[in-house]
């Protein structure tokens, strides 16, 4: 699903139209920002865990090939049947050719962001395949006809009154109810139904151990075993990134997952597949879709160790104060920022400068990725390669001219404050975006080196 | 020890009264300072706009200016967290390593090299501290609030010596103030928001000033404080260490 948002700064002008209601995004996302804090303060040795994941996932990104392959043939020991999609369209196909294969066109699915990266939904409708997310906030913003706004609260930007209207329409619940505990009782119950009679069910992967083939899906609604459990056939789909080596890792994973994600402990289910149940096929595919290129990039690879885990997001002012959709791409923030331009740098220029640079995500990531460094290094191979406006290329370039001549300096910045005190209005207008919400400087008559020449220097 | 004093470009042109008290204050702890007159810019805006390479020039000229010092101080911690990190010059100019590793903020400079304990200084008002994000995060002035680590804080602790100062409590205690140099107007619906969220918090709290080590930040504050006509006012960390307490 994807909305017509193109570029990150307009979007977020009309995100702030709206001021009560981005001071109401704003502060529940905090809010978890907070319980993430108090979660990994209580766990004395959080900064040394967050070291441990990160050089886990450096030795697995350093010798990638070589797990994948263990992994593949473990799981193929186990009675899994193991595929290899090279990109999106090639993932979408295989989905749907398992399906057919088994005359199979209802589906249930748990969260899976890599299907939301390659458009799988949408593949399947245009197929004849219908889908029914089954989290509760997937469910919702699927029923609005939206995207997700965040990779672990997806429909975090809805207010409980606006998934009240949306269920009174679909799910005939009363009209005007907003109760949060009648209105997961009342998605409960059609969910049910769909667990109960569908045939195949499709979920993502959070880890994959390379040593014994199993794979691990985490969720609180127990949704994804629901699911798996139920279907003839479960179609789990990962990232090649998502591996790991040893089981023994698992622990630190686990341990830094939920507590940077929404602050509890442990996700209510951790739930590990291995050995496919009797009468049961188990099909994992094994999807690439930009991510070796992006290996091999050596300044951007390693936000392939990301975890999914959204404490970027979170923590992210600009992200709280612009929303999911305004990245106009399945993974939003910061995280979002430094991962969607290795597919595509013409259509996600903008979001390497939705950022102050405040460095708050890489504090809060738990596996230590750089990424308010990745954020500068993005914007300087995106405007070397042509992607800025040519406006800006100019101004810059003049700007750059300006501030290496002493004199061009000194004039310039005379000039700006004769401005300033004497024709304001050449400045304080509705033109300059500053002026908008904010006062400019007071102009003085002196600057700082003229001072200096006569108090210091005569 | 020769200390050449680096000024930050806006700082030179709008806010001369933070420079001078950034001298004063450095001349009173015993520094012989110096300040390089042919100084403009240390690259920082273009190369944040992802335009680094518009930035050689600034950079040759920057080595030239502050070559052989023993330190180079600024009262900012961004443009200095700038040099440190980013100035490459073209040719590899000799003075380049020696600049990227005796340059310092103010704050730090006078916490870690001069190990100030007092000051004779006094400003009876309630102050909100405001962390600016490249100082505190990029030259960990002080503890950041995401870390599982000891507070402290360099500001904090020189703040601490001033008499009758106030320090109010924030309820975010180092969230950005969304300034973050030409995305003040490149995103200026969401940098605007996170000033008037900023600003809204020290008033909240009372504030009668607002303090920090980065005139960018309290820059793009005092353009909010002034068009919601606030009786709050913002102060560089420099001018309150600089009071004299008679």
């Amino acid at each position: 699903m994807h909305t017509n948002v193109t570029n990150h700064a307009d979007a977020s002008i009309d995100f702030n139209l709206d001021e009560a209601r981005v001071d109401w995004h704003d502060k529940t996302l905090w809010f978890i920002r907070e319980k993430r804090d108090k979660a990994s303060h209580l766990i004395p040795e959080w900064e040394d865990l967050r070291e441990y994941a990160s050089q886990i996932k450096n030795n697995v990104l350093s010798n990638l090939s070589e797990y994948l392959v263990q992994f593949e043939e473990k799981a193929k020991a186990n009675g899994v049947i193991v595929h290899w999609a090279a990109d999106a369209a090639e993932h979408n196909k295989i989905v749907h050719q398992i399906l057919k294969q088994h005359q199979i066109d209802r589906m249930v699915k748990s969260k899976s962001m890599l299907t939301e990266e390659c458009g799988l939904n949408e593949y399947l409708e245009a197929n004849g395949v219908e889908v029914i997310d089954t989290d509760l906030g997937e469910r919702i913003v699927q029923l609005a006809k939206e995207p997700p706004s965040h990779i672990v609260l997806p429909c975090i930007h809805k207010k409980k009154e606006e998934i009240g209207e949306l269920f009174h329409e679909h799910l005939h619940t009363e009209k005007g109810a907003s109760d949060p505990q009648y209105l997961t009782a009342a998605a409960r119950e059609h969910l049910r139904e769909t667990f109960l009679t569908r045939r195949a069910a499709l979920t993502g992967v959070n880890f994959a151990i390379a040593e014994t083939g199993e794979f691990v899906i985490c969720t609180n609604e127990g949704n994804a075993d629901m699911g798996a459990h139920l279907a003839d056939v479960h179609i789990a789909c990962m990232g090649i990134e998502k591996i790991l080596p040893k089981q023994a890792h698992l622990g630190v994973f686990l341990r830094l997952l939920a507590r940077s994600a929404t602050g509890q402990p442990i996700t209510t289910y951790s739930s590990h597949f291995k050995i496919p149940q009797p009468h049961q096929e188990v099909h994992i595919v094994l999807v690439d879709n930009g991510r070796s290129v992006h290996l091999g990039k050596e300044d951007f690879r390693n936000a392939l160790k990301c975890i999914r885990c959204a404490a970027c997001m979170n923590t992210c002012p600009v992200y709280r104060r612009s929303g999911g959709h305004s990245y106009h791409n399945a993974v939003a923030g910061p995280i979002g920022s430094i991962l969607t331009p290795n597919m595509d740098m013409k259509k996600n220029a903008d979001l390497p400068f939705a950022s102050t640079l405040c460095g708050s995500c890489s504090n809060v990531c738990p596996v230590k990725i750089d990424i308010h460094d990745q954020l500068y290094k993005w914007r300087q191979v995106l405007m070397k390669e042509g992607y800025g406006p040519a406006a800006k290329n100019a101004s810059m370039k003049m700007m750059g001219w300006v501030l290496s001549s002493p004199k061009l300096y000194d004039f310039s910045g005379k000039a700006a404050r004769w401005v300033l005190r004497n024709t304001p209005f050449v400045v304080s207008n509705k033109l300059n975006p500053w002026f908008k919400e904010r006062e400019m400087p007071e102009a003085p008559k002196e600057s700082f080196k003229e001072w200096y020449l006569k108090n210091r220097q005569s | 020890m020769n200390v050449a004093l680096f000024i930050p470009c806006y700082v030179d042109q709008f806010y001369p009264h933070v420079a001078i008290a950034t001298l004063e204050l450095l001349e009173k702890l015993g520094c012989k300072v110096s300040y390089p007159l042919k100084q403009t810019c240390c690259g920082q805006p273009m190369a944040n706009s992802g335009f680094a390479h518009e930035a050689d020039a600034c950079s040759q000229l920057f080595a030239e200016n502050f070559a052989g010092f023993d330190y180079v101080v600024s009262p900012s911690g961004s443009c200095t967290l700038h040099i440190k990190h980013h100035l490459h010059t073209p040719a590899h100019n000799p003075a380049e390593q020696h600049i990227r590793q005796t340059v310092y903020e103010l704050t730090e400079f006078l916490v870690d090299v001069l190990k100030v304990t007092s000051l004779n200084a006094k400003f009876p008002h309630k102050v909100g501290m405001h962390q600016s994000c490249h100082g505190q995060r990029g030259l960990h002035l002080s503890q950041m609030s995401e870390l599982n680590a000891a507070n402290y804080s360099k500001p904090g602790s020189l703040l601490d010596m001033v008499a009758d100062i106030e320090l109010i409590h924030l309820d975010r205690v180092d969230e950005c103030c969304g300034f973050g140099g030409t995305f003040c107007v490149a995103e200026e619906a969401v940098s605007a928001k996170m000033g008037k969220d900023r600003v809204s918090d020290h008033v909240r709290h009372q504030a009668e000033y607002i303090t920090g080590a980065d005139m960018s930040c309290l820059m793009h504050m005092e353009g909010i404080l002034k068009r919601q006509k606030s009786s709050t006012k913002i102060i560089h960390i420099a001018e309150i260490l600089n009071t004299h307490n008679p």
